[in-house]
Formats: C-alpha cells, structure tokens, sequence
C-alpha cells in the first residue's frame, strides 16, 4: 500500500509536467533550435540591444519584488496577528487586482495618472519604468500579503512576546525572533512575484511605452509578428535558463530553515490599534484601490468620451446578459466557461502540487528538489513557447489534444500548482515536530497523527494556494489565446479583449462591467475557497 | 523511500480518478455549430454528408451572425466546426508550426501582410472557386489561387472632427500631419507590436518611397506620439477615451462603429477618416495542405463569397465584402467614405522587406 502510494505521489505530478510543460516546451526548443537557433542563440548574445532588454526584465523584475514587499509585508502582519472586523473580507479583496486583465489595469492605471495629475511633467507617470513597477505592485500585493500571512498566522506568537517581555524593542523582537522564522514564505512568495514580473507582458507593452521590453514581449514579437522562431527560440533559452537559475536560487534559500508551525493559535490576537489598521488600510486603499474604482467608475458611467464625467448607468451591466455583437457567446456565458475552467484547473493543480509537495517534504531528497524546481519552472516559462509547444508536441495519435477544451484548464494548472506548491511546502515542512512527538506520546497512531495534524494544518496552506490556482485561472489570458477553441468556449478575460477591440463607448463600458464581475466572482470564490480550508483547520485543532 | 499512510493514497486516488474522468472527456471539443435544437427543429431535413465535417480555423476576431454558418449546413449536409486561435499573428505562426497535420481543413483570416509568409510555408493548396467572378481584381493577389479574398479593411487616420474647425481644418493628407499646425496631435502604433501600426507604416513607405525614413523623422519632431497596440491609442491616448490626441491610426469602419455602439445614441459619428492615409488589408481564406475534407472544403470556400456570408460580414466584423455585388449595411453607406486609391504594397515586397522597415523604424521614431 505505501508503495503504491509513493508511486503514484511521484508518478502523477511527474506525468503532469512532462506530458504538459517538458515535452511541449523542449519541442518547440528543439524545432527552434534545428531552425538555426544556435547561430541565432550566438548572434543574440553579441547584441547591445538584446543586453538592455535582459538587464531591463532582471532589474525591473528585483525592484517590483522589493516594492511589492514593501507594500504588503506590513499589511501581511496585520492580517496575522491582529483582530480587526472585516479581515476576511480584506483577504479575498486583495485577491482581486491578480485576475484582472492587463488591458483593462493598463487604461485604469494611463486614466489615473491623467486625473493625478502624472501624465506629463517632471514627476509624470505615463510610459516610464515607474508605472511598470507600480502596476506590478498592484498584481502582485496578493501573492505577499496571502502567502507570508498565512504562514505568520501559524507562527506562535508566545516567542517574540517572551522577547518582549525580556526588553527587546518590537523593532529588535521582529528582526532577532519573528523574520528568521518568517523567512521561507517570504523567499517563496518573493520567488513567485519575481517570476510573475520577469515574464511580464501586457504591462510593460501598455504602460512602460513602446521603448521597453522584456524577454517575454520580445518572445513574442519574434514569434508571432516577425514569424522568426528562431530567434525566439534563442530568447526563450535564455529566459528558461535564467527562471532555472532564480528557482534554484530562491529553493535554496528556503530550504535553510524549518519552522515551528501551528494548527491555528490558541490565543486569540490583539485588536488592531485604530492608527495601525489606518496606515495599512491607506496604503492599500491606494495602491490597490485607486485603479479598481477608476474600472468600478468606468463600469457605471457613460458618456464619457470627448472627456468628462458622463452619467450613472447600469446599463452596461444588463448588457452582459445579452449575445453582444462582437462576441460568439453572451459576456455572461464567458463568466461561466471562466468558472468551470477555474474549477477544473484548480482541482488539477491542487491534487499535483498537494502530492508534489509531499514529495518534496517526505520524498527522497533530489526527487523533492527536482519536484520543486520542474513545477515552478512553467511560472517562468512564457505564454508563447508553451502555447506554440503544446500545438506541435500534443498532436500525436491516438489522441489529438490540441482542440481539447480542456487543455485550458491544464495549461492553467500549470501556473497554479507553484502557488500551490509555495503555500503547503513551507506549511508541511514546519509543522511542529513536538506537537507530533507530544500526539504519539499520548498514544495516537501514526496514521491518526497524519489525519488530525498535518491535514488540518496543510488544508489551510492548501486553500490558500487553491484561492490562488482558481484566480490565476480566472485572470489567464496569455497560453488561452494560443490554444485553439471553439468560439463558444469564451473565458472573460478574452471576451473583455475583443470588447475592447472596435471603437464605441457602449463595449468600452461592457468591458469595465464584466471587468468588475469578474473582480467580485474572484473575491467570492476565494472567500468560499479559504473558508472551507479555514473549517477544516479548525476541525483538526488539538 | 516516501513514508506514506493509506489515508493519503485514498485521498489521491479519489482526486486522481476525478481528474482523469475530466480529463478524458473530449467529447464536447466537437460542438457543431447547429447544436441549438430550436434550429434543428425548424429544418428537419439535414442529410448528413458523407464529405463532412470540415473545420474551419479563424482568428478571433471572425464573427457571424448565429445561423449564418447553419445555412451551409442546410444546403450541403457538412457540419462545420469552428475553431479561433488568437490573433492574425498568432493564427498564422500557429498554422506555420502545424503544416502538415494542420487544426483544421479551412483557415479564414490571413491578411496581406502576412500572405506571403503563409505561402512560403505551403500552407495552402490551390483551389479557383467559380465564385471568384464576382470579386474585384485587384482584391486577388494570388495568381496560384492558394488563397481566395474574402473581406477587406482599410487601415486609416481618424480624427475627432470636434477639435476641428475654421481654426485649425482636420487634416487631410499624410503630408498634413507633419505640418506644425497639428504638431503634438497625433498617436500611432508601434509597427513592431501592432497590425495597424504596420499597416500605417506600410502605407507612408508606398506613399513616399525611398523618402520614407525622412518623413517619420518629421512626424518624429512633430510630436508623435506611439503606443504598443491599438487599445491603448485609441482608448488611452485618443479623445474617445478620454485622452489628449486627437488624430489617430484606427481603421475606415471606427466611424460607423462609433455611432453603432454610442451610449448615449447619436446620430452621426464623432470621428472622421482621412482617405488619402489608407492602407488596404485584405483577408483570405485557403484550404489548409493536409486537408482529409478537401471537397467539403472547396464547398466552404465557395459558401464564404455567398451574398448570404458576404453582406453578413460588415456588421460582424467592421470590415467590406470582397464580392462587388454584396449590398452594405445602410450604416456602412452612410458613415464610410472607403478611399478610392487605397495605399497597397505587393505581399512578396512586404515580408521581404518588413523586418528591415520595421527596425529603421524602430531607430528612427524610438532612439
């Protein structure tokens, strides 16, 4: 019986990954490759130009991360360890900006800098590196805030009270006793935002101007609108090898430490003070607030164009219901497919990355590393190689999967199982030794241990990471539009682009509509996801 | 050596065997287009043809009005499944990587500048519809007949005609938009990210020639302005979304668009074209080499340059029948002044020359 468990721990996320990342991916290398992509790959490397995008896409990519850090580490904090009404709430709507898609935050993001005044002027906003960095910090915050405080939330607090109590500042408690712990899940959300910033697309085309690029964009400007795989190829060598190096950096740094980690804390938390939550909340408010009610604004008004204010309007949501003219299927219907994808797609990447990870804490250790770097690497990975990939590698008899439907869902799992893996990871491998040792004292057997601690403890990492797949999922855009569908099969991100793809301000508003629904469907499955992972927490508490 | 407990395994293979009861249902990948029984109902007398089916490959922006596709199927008894992937870009390079056990038997939605690419890859094979009599000429740019004319589109400047008056006239020529009057006023897309970015620069290269680099150093110093894509001109920059621009590259059908999806309505458009800017894109569709229904397809080809599929077109995707005797939307008649000598280079010129163009470009405008 254990062996057949370990085998198929092993063996399916295995199968997942090779038939739907490695083999894709290494076809389309290799085709590229055989199309001269070596002496393109060489040609590449002795390019000034090509040096300014690759030093552009790391340092971009670093500073978004420290930024996004910056942003949601005080607000991780106050989620962990403070008591406040709402709390949930505030969970589920951070959530929200990583689903949206990038055309629509581009326009919210250009509309606001208009209306702050950052258009133009020295301090101006529009086309620069900044707005880039700003955008990413607004996609991002979620990753932080949701991973690192899920994860302090497990800490005991009794250590940095007792350090407290014995004179240490909050300050020296939080640097000596509380970061050292807290350490691998931010090494592991950080390796998530940087991946997600490095393979940055939409962003950097819409609001860094069009003197920018990234790795990814340069991908597919050779791929799709030069037609050169060959030097896409070699860029996309060079992006994949440099995802390995970071995965393999960021891994290390989290495998120096294991923490103690609790089923849920026993004590209940401090009410937050009024000033605390204010400065949270404020800062927040804006990063994430701000681009959300100029869509939320968008989405009630009309009349707008030619400038002004225009007028309140529900119409553009009773719109939805209906077959739009651009669309082959009603924008709701494109909501729904969203779902059922999102649902498929999490399944998926929480039955591989939940197995995945127990590989990796109880499995032998190189097939753990590989586990965690190969499952990452498809975070890294951009849009165009694996779309192009799974149309020349997938399309062998007996099975033609290329027009499957449901290969949506499985290119979507990819980018979730590292979200799920970078939650339940750190959770299992830190799940108090003691607390197990003190359960088979007390005469519980080993299976018992397993059932009552560690699953009630990984439910909650699971959840999370869950919340995170079905978002991810929600929110895709890239690999769907490369992947062949019948029209009907819509997902909202694309119906919300050919939206926005013909003049008129009645789409512009149809699209900031079902922009909106999809923020509150994000937020709603969330919450439903998370309490459920919360129940079962509570469930297994000793 | 895993230390696992029965518990886990159960759990895995109850998740495991839900997975692949997903997973290996393909079945719904093959939807035919009339699966509304309503439909069905009403024309109960479809013989299914042994010819069929035949899929047709589009981009995605290919659009019909619902029952459109329906009526192929009544007259000939083939099934047609559609599939979309992606843009033009992405169709084509998708359509490259396959050849030979290609997505489907009928590709629609190659444009001119991307003809040539396709072609050199043998994506197609060569079929003469009889219906090509009704199609104009100058709209058959393949002698081989690979590839048969469907619809064209005119990629144009548009301007919103309230920023102009006695003042300052709208623009009417490419050679206006470098004058100093209209200085700052202009944003394009970047040709390296955008087909109508390219498509505009392909006109100005056919307008001036070899003299092109020296007019986009022009527009360079009268402040133009690029974006990557058209969203973000049209929506970020231009006034229609609120923006500071108010000449835009955009296409010859933005204006009836403009008045079709108005909120509040209104009753003629605020944009105005200029027709002497146009770059004519014209779309195809072929027979995709590899084909195993290539009579069904030949059908569907003919069924594409039908009046029933051509004055469908217009109101489905902005865009102008190929076939001379389709009638337009009277919108179309009312708002649409198509250019009578429409900028158009030879597809073999283009993909020879674009990556070239577009790099001097690129250097020109963005260094």
């Amino acid at each position: 019986m254990r062996r057949i468990g370990a085998t198929v721990a092993v063996a399916f996320p295995a199968a997942f990954l090779g038939v739907f990342f490695l083999y894709p991916i290494g076809a389309i290398l290799f085709r590229g490759l055989g199309a001269e992509g070596l002496t393109r790959l060489i040609e590449l490397l002795k390019k000034p130009s090509f040096w300014d995008v690759a030093w552009f896409t790391l340092w971009q990519a670093a500073a978004s991360t420290v930024l996004t850090l910056a942003v949601a580490l005080p607000g991780a904090h106050l989620l962990a360890r403070r008591q406040f009404r709402g709390r949930s709430l505030l969970r589920a709507a951070a959530t929200v900006p990583f689903v949206l898609p990038t055309v629509a935050v581009g326009g919210a993001f250009l509309a606001l800098f208009e209306r702050l005044g950052l258009a133009d002027g020295p301090l101006h906003l529009t086309r620069t590196a900044g707005a880039v960095l700003i955008a990413h910090v607004f996609f991002n915050v979620a990753v932080v805030l949701r991973t690192v405080g899920s994860f302090w939330e497990g800490l005991d607090p009794r250590a940095s009270e007792q350090a407290r109590v014995l004179g240490a500042s909050p300050v020296q408690a939080f640097r000596w006793v509380t970061w050292p712990q807290l350490w691998p899940a931010v090494a592991a959300a950080s390796s998530i935002v940087f991946l997600f910033c490095f393979t940055s697309f939409g962003v950097v085309l819409i609001l860094g101007g069009p003197t920018r690029a990234t790795l990814e964009t340069e991908v597919w400007r050779h791929a799709v609108f030069r037609g050169d795989l060959a030097s896409a190829t070699a860029l996309a060598m060079v992006q994949l090898a440099a995802v390995v190096a970071i995965v393999m950096v960021t891994n290390r740094l989290q495998y120096r430490r294991a923490v103690v980690q609790q089923p849920v804390r026993r004590i209940a938390p401090p009410r937050a003070s009024l000033r605390l939550l204010a400065a949270n909340l404020g800062l927040l408010a804006t990063v994430l607030g701000l681009p959300i009610v100029v869509l939320v604004e968008r989405s009630l008004t009309r009349g707008r164009s030619g400038g002004g204010w225009g007028d309140w309007t529900f119409d553009h949501y009773g719109a939805l219901a209906s077959r739009s003219v651009l669309l082959p299927a009603s924008a709701l219907r494109a909501l729904g497919n969203s779902l059922l994808f999102a649902l498929v797609a999490t399944g998926l990447a929480v039955l591989v990355g939940g197995l995945a990870s127990l590989v990796v804490v109880h499995g032998r250790r190189a097939l753990g590393r590989a586990f965690d770097l190969g499952l990452m690497l498809p975070l890294g990975a951009s849009a165009v190689t694996l779309g192009f990939g799974m149309l020349i590698a997938l399309d062998e008899p007996p099975v033609d999967f290329r027009s499957s439907k449901w290969l949506v869902p499985v290119a979507h799992a990819l980018i979730g199982v590292p979200f799920v893996m970078r939650t339940v990871v750190p959770t299992l491998r830190s799940i108090d030794v003691q607390l197990r040792e003190a359960a088979a004292t007390l005469g519980a057997t080993s299976v018992r241990t397993r059932r009552e601690i560690d699953l009630p403890i990984a439910a909650r990492a699971l959840a999370v990471g869950a919340g995170f797949s079905f978002a991810v999922s929600l929110g895709e855009f890239g690999a769907t539009s490369f992947l062949p569908r019948h029209p009907d099969q819509l997902t909202a991100p694309l119906a919300l682009f050919r939206l926005l793809a013909q003049p008129g301000d009645a789409l512009r508003g149809q699209a900031m509509a079902l922009a909106v629904l999809l923020m509150l469907l994000t937020a709603a499955s969330v919450l439903a996801i998370e309490g459920w992972g919360r129940r079962g927490a509570v469930r297994g508490d000793l | 050596m895993l230390r696992f407990r029965s518990d886990c395994l159960i759990l895995a293979v109850v998740l495991l065997s839900g997975a692949t009861a997903c997973g290996s249902d393909d079945s719904s990948t093959t939807v035919p287009l009339i699966s509304d029984a309503g439909r069905m109902a009403e024309e109960p007398a479809i013989v299914v043809s042994p010819l069929g089916p035949v899929t047709l490959i589009t981009h995605d922006s290919f659009l019909v009005s619902e029952g459109t596709l329906a009526s192929f199927t009544a007259q000939t008894g083939i099934e047609v499944i559609h599939q979309t992937g992606g843009d033009t870009g992405q169709l084509v390079s998708s359509a490259i990587l396959t050849a030979g056990n290609p997505l489907g038997d009928v590709m629609f939605g190659v444009d001119n500048t991307f003809l040539q690419r396709s072609l050199d890859a043998g994506l197609f094979e060569s079929y003469k519809s009889p219906a090509l009599s009704g199609v104009p000429s100058e709209l058959q740019l393949d002698p081989e007949y690979r590839v048969t004319p469907i619809d064209f589109g005119d990629v144009c400047v548009n301007y919103w005609i309230d920023r102009f008056g006695d003042d300052l006239v709208a623009p009417s020529s490419l050679d206006d938009l470098i004058d100093p009057a209209y200085a700052d006023l202009m944003v394009v897309q970047n040709p390296e990210t955008s087909s109508p970015g390219l498509a505009f620069l392909l006109a100005t290269i056919h307008e001036y020639g070899d003299l092109w680099e020296d007019y986009w150093g022009a527009l360079r110093n009268n402040g133009v302005l690029v974006t990557a894509g058209w969203e973000d001109a049209y929506y970020g920059e231009f006034v229609a979304g609120g923006g500071d621009r108010s000449i835009v590259v955009s296409y010859a059908s933005s204006p009836p668009a403009e008045v079709i999806y108005a909120d509040p309505p209104v009753d003629t458009p605020p944009t105005g074209v200029v027709t002497g800017t146009c770059f004519r894109q014209i779309e195809f569709a072929g027979i995709l080499a590899g084909t195993k229904h290539r009579a069904a397809a030949e059908l569907l080809i003919d069924f594409l340059l039908t009046p029933t599929f051509q004055e469908d077109i217009p109101l489905n995707m902005f865009v102008f029948p190929a076939l001379a005797a389709a009638e337009l939307p009277q919108i179309f008649e009312d708002f649409v002044e198509l250019a009578e000598d429409p900028h158009l280079l030879n597809p073999a010129e283009i993909e020879a020359h674009r990556n070239d163009w577009t790099e001097r470009w690129t250097e020109i405008v963005l260094r």
